[in-house]
This record gives C-alpha cells, structure tokens and sequence, in this order.
C-alpha cells in the first residue's frame, strides 16, 4: 500500500531533480514573452536607423524602460531555463553537465545585473556627450 | 517476431516538417541566447557614452551586422510562433497527425509574414 500522493513522488525527480518547477517556469516566461517579444522585433529593427540621443531619449521613456528591462530579464530566465535543458539532453559527463549549467547561470545572472545596471544608469544619469 | 517499427535513424531517415520545425526551434533559442550578450553589450555601450555607442552602432549598420539583427529577429519570430504551438501542446490539444504537420505549416508562415510586417514597418 503507498500512502504517497502523486504530487509527493514527482517532487525531487527530473533530470535537474526539481520535478515541474523548471517546466513550468519556461511557461511562465514563455507568456510574459509574447507580446514583449512583438514590441522588441519592431523597435530593435529601426535601431541601425536611429541616432544616439535618439536611442537614449527612447531608453529613458517609462513605458520603454520597463518593457526593456521585462523583456531582457524574462528572456535571460528563459535562455537559463532552455540552455539548460540543452545541456541536459546532449552532455552526458557529469562533471562538464555541472560546469556547463553553473556557466548558464553565471553567465545569465551577469548579463541581468549588467542590463539593470544599464537600463537605469541611462535613465536616471542619462547619455554622455 | 511481429513487425514492429524502427526507430528513426538520423542518417537515413527523411525527417518529417515536423522534427525541422522542432530542430529549428531548438536552435534559434541557442542563438537568441547568444544573442542576448550582443544586447547586453548594446545597453552598456548606450550608458557608457556617445563613442561606444558609435562603435557597436557602425557593426550593426554594416552588412554583417545587418545580417545578424535580422537573423536575430527572424529567429525570435520563429521560436515566438512554435513557442505558441508549445503553449496549445500544454493544454493536451493538437497531437493529431495531420493537425500536427498543418500547424508545422502555419508556424513557418506566421513566421515569415510576421517578418515582413516588422520589415514594412520600418521600411515606411
């Protein structure tokens, strides 16, 4: 007789041994991504057209500012989530599978801090010269 | 011993629309993720200051870096659509056969009309 509910035998297990979590935080993002996704492809394109006081002018615009850090920090959680199961499903090594995923996230928290960073100091300092 | 199906192997097994579509997703998200660091750069070229910008501004205006953004953004539109098709899988719809090679379709010409969109809309 097992007194464990299903919820109890999948918690702990998956190849990242976090059962659903991860799973369901890639389809967390993936919605919050939808229409981000749209904003950023139609403003990204006009970037090769645009001046540099332009694009800090644009940046500095509330609206802009928090669609940007949204997109960019949902996406890096995304990439996180999906490079991980990458290096899941075609490195076999234990060792280069732990060095691959410590990377991901060493790397995605990096670029996170340095968007923040930027996004605000083009804000609130503004552009130089 | 019953006939039985073999399993597909990758050499000598034409892969269906479906399994490119698949692929195709799977490597677009790599390459958006490397990507995302030529982004990153971006920003901090813009807080940094008008020379940085100029200089990571004149890559993106040559052809190469032409080439790239629109490769880049051709690829978000593409995981976007097959993304969405991951989204409707979730809710336990859509595995009949024939609907799954008709939405292989679709994906792959929402793709290229979303495409054009963005390409008109900057071009006007």
């Amino acid at each position: 007789m097992n007194y464990q509910t299903p919820l109890a035998r999948v918690r702990g297990l998956g190849s990242a041994r976090q059962g659903s979590h991860d799973w369901w935080q890639q389809r967390v993002s993936a919605v919050a991504l939808v229409p981000l996704s749209l904003w950023l492809a139609v403003h990204l394109s006009m970037l090769p057209n645009v001046a540099y006081a332009e694009v800090v002018r644009w940046v500095s615009l509330p609206w802009n500012t928090v669609l940007l850090l949204s997109f960019i920090l949902f996406s890096l959680y995304h990439a996180m989530l999906g490079l991980q199961v990458v290096i899941e499903d075609y490195v076999h090594n234990d060792w280069m599978k732990l060095l691959g995923m410590l990377g991901v996230r060493l790397v995605t928290a990096f670029l996170a801090l340095s968007t923040a960073f930027s996004v605000l100091h083009i804000v609130f300092v503004g552009g130089h010269g | 011993m019953k006939e039985r199906p073999l399993s597909p192997h990758l050499q000598v097994y034409r892969l269906p629309l479906t399994a490119w579509v698949s692929i195709t997703h799977r490597a677009t998200g790599v390459f958006l993720s490397l990507g995302m660091i030529l982004l990153v750069v971006f920003l901090l070229a813009i807080a940094q200051g008008s020379e940085s910008f100029a200089c990571v501004h004149s890559f993106l205006q040559s052809l190469a870096g032409r080439l790239f953004l629109w490769a880049w953004i051709y690829s978000l539109l593409f995981h976007f659509c097959h993304g969405f098709r991951h989204l409707i899988w979730d809710t336990g719809h859509g595995f009949e056969r024939e609907t799954l090679n008709r939405f292989a379709v679709y994906e792959i010409a929402a793709s290229l009309l979303l495409v054009c969109l963005v390409f008109l809309l900057v071009s006007l």
